[in-house]
């Protein structure tokens, strides 16, 4: 695994370093001193509000604001309460949380420790995905580490914290990313989302208040502890402040990951940082922010990389995982391979997705195949418009965007297929 | 018995961990499938007495998760990524030479039951691309002789 290269470095600045993913390496930079000053210097209420004043938004997806997350939790210890680090990172085009698992393992229960003081948790689940065995690994002897160090166990780092952390490994299932889907997961279940209400906050991982954060988010709190609320806010937008892992993919001249602050344009993070297009090939379009969100076409890439300029575009931030396409290849081709993945991952709960996203897949591969017709770009849009919002998840959503997203800016992609009746880009990567 | 004692025995500390019995089903298949290669029904059954569930309950979980396998299966998995952005860097080329190479179909096992081959989706290490996983260990920037290299090297 590659060096990060980083502007703003808090969270990867030692991933270079072999011994960082060591108690004794990561003790040397100053770990465990914010997690010793959470624990024995501040109130739970005190880190809720640090982490809300800095701002800090969920990295795995969703952007919801920490500090308000942890403070859904209930008080009082009648009930035994529980954080799960949601480390099932599956969404194509998204690899930060490996980097994260495998270079700064203790950066993470760093975090956690900070997270079960601020929420009362007495255990955390680290529910990581199944391929990631290596990863799974690492942490386990982190874990190990801590155990015997008494950082964690009946006192953590001296204080009156008794936490303990498990890891349980997934067994190759999209969905069980979604938190709910994650919590049926872990208590043994097929990984379909439960409805909500009730929230985890109030009944989650085995019926227990829980909460769930991903991996880069309790990667971050350490250092929002040690350095404040307004040293977070220096780097990002006003709405985003904080940096985060951007993954860069597909075919630019350098792919990899880069740490940048949110609002870093997306331009700027395709032609600088990555590099920009292959020789002799033009960028024709990027999708922002892991597979499920809308792509964009190169006329817009001047677009600042928070949710509430994305949101302009009508695309998100989602994972931060950038995916670059470029004038070789055929958009209806990259429909075929995401319509066929939501096809393969939806878990069949409610009828909308399990049988729309295998319609969207079978209309899409017709096109291709140059056996489509117009009527079938209505169809399209008429599913994916009858799978948004209408589901127990947002899977569905997540199915239908990037549907919607290569319409709107590459009709012509799919009107040319079906005019021809065979698709028009013999240089684009086989299918 | 089908799980052996030292297999039952690990299924035994996993259960410890979690504040419900079946909070360690799914340790509980990898370990069995580490023992076994596969989740046999005389082991599904076996399951279902260890946790308290109708055998059903642990079928429906095993056929729920891409890893967990209801049929035998060669001695070593060899998963190619074919989700985008291993596709735009010429995976499913990568795939379909690797069918030619060892005469089997995605999905298949070669007749001397070393290796099953698959796609599989997105591995998270797009920027390697493109990426096969074999057995636990990721395969980053392979080329078509590379990975045929690398098949040809599991026992």
């Amino acid at each position: 695994m590659q060096k990060v290269p980083f502007v703003t470095g808090y969270l990867t600045e030692h991933f270079g370093d072999d011994d960082y993913a060591t108690l004794a390496g990561y003790r040397r930079r100053g770990g465990y001193e914010a997690a010793r000053k959470a624990l024995t210097e501040m109130s739970a209420e005190q880190i809720v509000e640090l982490v809300k004043n800095a701002g800090l938004q969920g990295r795995g997806g969703a952007g919801f604001v920490t500090g308000l997350k942890w403070s859904f939790m209930p008080k009082g210890n009648d009930k035994p309460k529980y954080l799960v680090c949601n480390a099932d990172e599956s969404e194509p085009g998204s690899f930060k949380d490996r980097l994260l698992l495998e270079r700064g393992p203790h950066q993470i229960i760093e975090g956690i420790l900070i997270a079960a003081k601020a929420t009362g948790a007495e255990k955390t689940f680290v529910y990581i995905r199944g391929e990631y065995a290596h990863p799974a690994d690492v942490l386990e002897r982190a874990i190990e580490e801590c155990r015997a160090a008494g950082i964690l166990g009946a006192k953590c780092l001296g204080s009156d914290l008794a936490h303990d952390v498990i890891v349980t490994r997934g067994a190759g299932a999209y969905i069980c990313g979604e938190e709910t889907g994650l919590l049926e997961s872990l208590e043994g279940k097929k990984g379909q989302p439960r409805k909500k209400p009730p929230f985890p906050a109030q009944f989650g991982a085995f019926g227990m208040p829980t909460t769930v954060n991903n991996v880069e988010t309790f990667s971050h709190a350490p250092h929002i502890v040690k350095n404040g609320a307004a040293w977070f806010r220096g780097f990002g937008t006003e709405k985003s402040p904080g940096a985060t892992v951007f993954g860069v993919s597909g075919l630019v001249q350098r792919p990899g990951l880069y740490e940048l602050p949110l609002g870093t344009r997306l331009d700027e993070i395709v032609f600088q940082h990555a590099g920009g297009p292959l020789p002799g090939r033009k960028v024709k379009g990027v999708i922002p922010g892991g597979m499920s969100m809308p792509i964009l076409p190169v006329s817009q890439l001047d677009v600042p990389m928070a949710s509430e300029f994305l949101r302009e575009r009508k695309t998100l931030l989602g994972t931060g995982g950038v995916m670059v396409l470029d004038d070789t290849v055929c958009m209806v081709r990259v429909g075929c391979v995401i319509t066929y993945f939501f096809r393969d991952e939806s878990c069949g709960q409610c009828t909308q997705c399990r049988e729309g996203t295998g319609w969207l897949n079978k209309i899409m591969q017709r096109i291709e195949r140059g056996a489509g017709s117009l009527a079938d770009l209505d169809i399209l849009l008429d599913v994916a418009g009858k799978m948004e919002g209408q589901t127990i998840c947002a899977f569905a959503d997540a199915a239908a965007w990037p549907v919607q997203g290569l319409l709107r800016h590459f009709r012509e992609d799919f009107e040319a297929h079906i005019t021809h009746g065979k698709c028009p880009f013999p240089q684009s990567f086989e299918l | 018995m089908v799980i052996s004692a030292e297999t039952r025995a690990r299924i035994d500390a996993a259960i410890a961990k979690y504040p419900k019995k079946r909070g360690a089903l799914l340790p509980a298949l990898h370990l069995v499938q580490e023992q076994t290669g596969w989740i046999t029904p005389e082991a599904a059954r076996e399951l279902a007495t260890i946790f308290d569930l109708h055998p059903i309950q642990v079928m429906e979980v095993v056929s729920f998760y891409n890893m967990f396998y209801d049929r035998p299966q060669g001695r070593h998995h060899v998963h190619v990524c074919t989700n985008l952005s291993c596709s735009l860097r010429g995976s499913r080329e990568l795939l379909r030479q690797l069918e030619q190479h060892l005469g089997i179909e995605a999905g298949e096992t070669t007749k001397d039951g070393r290796v099953t081959l698959g796609r599989e989706e997105c591995l998270g290490a797009c920027a390697w691309a493109p990426v096969l996983r074999v057995d636990e260990t990721y395969h980053e920037n392979l080329d078509v002789d590379a990975a045929k290299r690398l098949v040809d090297g599991l026992e």
